[in-house]
């Protein structure tokens, strides 16, 4: 019998039917994709082209395609938990309370570090390259490193829902409820494994666009050249490497208290359980920002190229995003006036948070007035960019308010909180993140989204939205506290009905979302982009062909000022071009494809599982087999492949034969 | 069409930041940089966590109980001479000199054991008298920031061992040298943080 530590059948709960139901079409799901792959002998080319892809455009795909599931799983938690709070009142309901308790931990955690943050991640990899002109980023492997590792925590998390329990803390897991002692179940471990792996990920994915970005930009490509996009990735790239070191940090506490009995967070033997809310907010409140300030870069592309105008306030808008970036480490406090710290500590954070506001608004009128006077076309990008506008100016508002200490007071832990964040993190990140979607994806796959659907998937989610959350401030005004199973007060449950509402209205929303991907894949040739540029753009993505080839560029660009690609086409409006020259070109060396990354996530995989479960020599092993796996790469002999100059010419002469209607 | 350039073709006198694409070499090392300024960040929560915790001694010893400065003293010098021989090390890699370079680790590796080796001692020799970390909150936070720099340091070792094995089998090459530039980057960082960490724990923890 080979030693399995705490994992035997009692592990699998078949006696709750709704969990084993949900397993169940998870796990067909799987089969399903993975036998049909394999029947159609796809996985020689999946393995190829993409699973060991270095490339950082399939990368960022990748990342959207994961994070774009788990908005399924993380969006079934929240219409879950619309559904219980709405029959409620008074009531069971049909969850049971420790199902109830998962669904609201794993929907938090997997709607951050899983949806949220790939999306984010997966338009910089996917656009910030291509927009500094250049062929990859600073360290390609390492990129495919990152992916892996993210979609490892994910595959725990998930793994989660069949085998044992998700942690029933809430997905800021504090102490001393998250301890062993009061959450002796496996639920934490996965919890806190799953985010220590991808946690690594998102790491390497900050040291790696930070060296990018600050590094390795086109000839002429100076800092005030940059698009804004590339600006607020930095911000981003920044603040993940200042921000989640902590966070690692923090959970190797928690951990070692539940693995190896040690006293940081303990109720006893002098552990601190404030210390872990603080040190977790030191993260958590920079996190925010990661997510938010490459949606803003997103609004500022999307704004200026659909108003056909240059950015208004260039450098305000980068001297706005760098405040932010910094000012995003002075106002952690503000998640828990209620610790005690004393009237002038929560004073100092309270005045931060407000102004923490300023640049942000600076930010809004120089969208404003890049619309302002521009031709603005109602495309669906400018309408999630407009929406977020209109929705996330009361949002902030609304934080404006629960950064005053004494109205904290009252509002903290309650619903009218759930309101408030929900309504600056969905249209910021998610509506940015959409128009950001439909923006690239032409680029990505050579044709445009179905404008329609887009449209239609956007005022669903507009409605649905406020349907949703609006009540929720309603309620939490009448003193309705967060994550209840179950209530008494039945004046609540109207609201809650309404919100359950707009819960299935998003839903029509990400239906639409679906048919849009579908249509416009079956009218692809109707929606083909030939010429590479569909929005009349400005930045130097738009200058390659769509989709762009693994080189990106057949010679770097030459950059001379700010939005490169719009003044090159003036110039050439005004000097039209000459017959092209038969142009030399030199062969071009690109980073060979590698399996590590998939590998090492593979034994991280392993591991993780192993230690969750208690399950030492596994552990070893998974250990061993990701130290093994990276000597492997470090001693492989060729790094590098070869495009020879003939193919790159015949690439191109292609292109330009096309490209003339 | 003027949107392009060749990487070289810049006239001079034109800003830094404009002069495109750096040489990986110095992508290497920059990124490398931003590593350890994560990792710096990372002992950072470890420092404050350690500095909150430092009198939760829940009626177990202190440090001034505890710490014996004469075998600290010892380790520091050890940590510290490796850095010195790391240093000739990295000479004697720019100077493709191959005795250099192996005489070089293998000073470098025997002081950084010797560090360890103290260092479990001392470990070993707080849990043998009942002051391990299961003991109090300022314990556990003292062996997590001191195990934590032992841990950066075993991990150090086993890379220069790798580092040796590549210099043998491939000796010289780009991608070996931009290694070993890691590396010794990553162990002079190893003193740092063991400065502050000799600094905040060993010479605070016997104040009076």
């Amino acid at each position: 019998m080979i030693p399995l530590g705490k994992l035997d059948w009692s592990a699998i709960p078949f006696d709750q039917p709704i969990i084993m139901a949900a397993s169940g079409m998870m796990v067909l799901g799987i089969a399903f994709v993975l036998g049909w792959t394999g029947l159609k002998g796809y996985w020689p080319y999946l393995w190829r082209e993409w699973l060991t892809s270095v490339d950082h455009k399939r990368i960022g795909v990748m990342y959207l395609v994961l994070a774009l599931l788990m908005l399924l799983r993380g969006f079934t938690d929240a219409i879950m938990m619309r559904a219980q709070q709405a029959v409620a009142a008074g009531a069971p309901g049909y969850l049971p309370p420790e199902h109830f308790d998962q669904i609201f931990s794993a929907h938090g955690t997997i709607m951050i570090f899983f949806v949220a943050m790939p999306l984010v991640i997966g338009l910089m990899n996917f656009a910030v390259p291509l927009q500094l002109g250049i062929r990859d980023v600073a360290f390609p492997t390492l990129n495919s490193v990152s992916l892996w590792l993210t979609a490892s925590g994910i595959l725990l998390t998930n793994m989660s829902l069949v085998i044992g329990e998700f942690a029933k803390t809430g997905w800021v897991a504090y102490p001393p409820l998250s301890e062993l002692q009061f959450s002796p179940g496996v639920g934490v471990d996965y919890y806190l494994w799953a985010l220590q792996i991808s946690g690594i990920g998102t790491l390497l994915t900050g040291i790696n666009f930070v060296t990018t970005i600050l590094k390795t930009r086109a000839p002429g490509m100076g800092y005030t050249r940059m698009p804004v996009f590339c600006w607020t990735a930095l911000a981003s790239n920044l603040l993940i490497v200042a921000a989640f070191p902590v966070l690692t940090a923090t959970l190797a506490m928690l951990l070692l208290d539940r693995y190896l009995g040690f006293h940081f967070f303990t109720v006893d033997s002098g552990g601190n359980p404030m210390m872990y809310v603080n040190l977790f907010w030191v993260w958590g409140h920079p996190e925010v920002y990661i997510l938010v300030l490459p949606a803003f870069g997103v609004f500022s592309e999307v704004t200026a190229t659909f108003s056909g105008k240059p950015l208004f306030g260039y450098r305000s808008m980068v001297g706005a995003t760098m405040v932010i970036c910094i000012f995003a480490y002075l106002v952690w406090l503000h998640h828990f006036f209620t610790m005690g710290a004393g009237a002038g500590v929560n004073a100092f954070f309270g005045i931060m948070s407000m102004i923490i506001a300023v640049p942000t608004g600076v930010k809004i009128f120089n969208w404003l007035f890049t619309m302002y006077g521009g031709r603005v076309q109602f495309t669906s990008p400018i309408l999630w960019t407009v929406g977020f506008m209109v929705t996330f100016v009361v949002g902030g508002l609304t934080g404006v308010l629960l950064a005053v200490p004494p109205a904290d007071f009252q509002l903290h832990n309650s619903l009218f909180l759930v309101a408030h964040f929900h309504h600056v993190i969905i249209p910021g990140v998610v509506f940015g993140a959409f128009a950001g979607y439909t923006y690239w994806f032409p680029k990505a796959f050579g044709f445009k989204l179905d404008d329609r659907w887009g449209k239609a998937s956007f005022w669903c989610w507009f409605l649905g939205f406020h349907l949703a959350f609006m009540p929720l401030y309603v309620v939490g005004l009448m003193g309705m506290t967060r994550r209840m199973q179950h209530y008494d007060v039945l004046s609540w449950q109207p609201w809650l009905l309404v919100a359950a509402g707009g819960a299935v209205v998003i839903l029509a929303g990400i239906f639409c979302q679906i048919m849009q991907l579908a249509v416009s894949i079956r009218h692809r040739e109707r929606l083909r982009d030939l010429t590479g540029d569909p929005w009349n753009g400005r930045t130097l993505e738009w200058s390659t062909p769509s989709p762009p080839p693994a080189w990106n560029y057949p010679v770097l660009p030459r950059v001379d000022g700010i939005d490169a690609f719009w003044r090159a086409k003036q110039i050439a409006r005004v000097h039209p071009a000459q017959p092209a020259k038969a142009r030399e070109y030199e062969a071009i060396e690109l980073p060979r494809n590698s399996p590590t990354g998939f590998v090492t996530a593979f034994f991280a995989v392993v591991t993780g599982f192993a230690l969750i479960w208690h399950i030492w020599w596994m552990a070893g092993l998974g250990l061993l087999g990701a130290f093994v796996t990276l000597l492997v790469f470090a001693f492989r002999r060729q790094e590098e492949e070869e495009i020879p100059a003939a193919e790159i010419a015949r690439f191109e002469r292609t292109r330009q034969r096309e490209a003339v209607p | 069409m003027s949107l392009t350039a060749t990487i070289g073709d810049i006239p001079r006198g034109i800003p830094a930041s404009e002069a495109g694409p750096a040489p990986k070499r110095i992508v290497v090392a920059y990124g490398f940089w931003i590593f350890l300024l994560s990792d710096v960040v990372m002992f950072s929560a470890f420092f404050s966590a350690y500095a909150v915790l430092v009198h939760a001694t829940a009626g177990g010893p202190t440090g001034a109980q505890l710490f014996n400065q004469v075998s600290v003293a010892i380790e520091t010098a050890c940590l510290l001479a490796s850095s010195y021989t790391c240093g000739l090390m990295s000479i004697a890699i720019t100077r493709h000199h191959r005795l250099g370079t192996y005489l070089g680790a293998a000073a470098t590796f025997a002081l950084g054991l010797a560090f360890l080796a103290i260092e479990l001692n001392e470990f070993a020799g707080m849990i043998a008298r009942d002051a391990g970390p299961q003991r109090s909150s300022f314990l556990s936070a003292f062996f997590t920031l001191v195990g934590c720099h032992g841990l950066h340091v075993t991990a150090g070792l086993v890379w220069l061992i790798v580092m040796m094995a590549q210099v043998a089998t491939r000796g010289y090459a780009a991608v070996v040298q931009r290694r070993l530039q890691c590396f010794s980057l990553f162990w002079h960082f190893l003193d740092i943080i063991w400065v502050w960490l000799f600094t905040v724990v060993y010479l605070m923890g016997v104040r009076p």
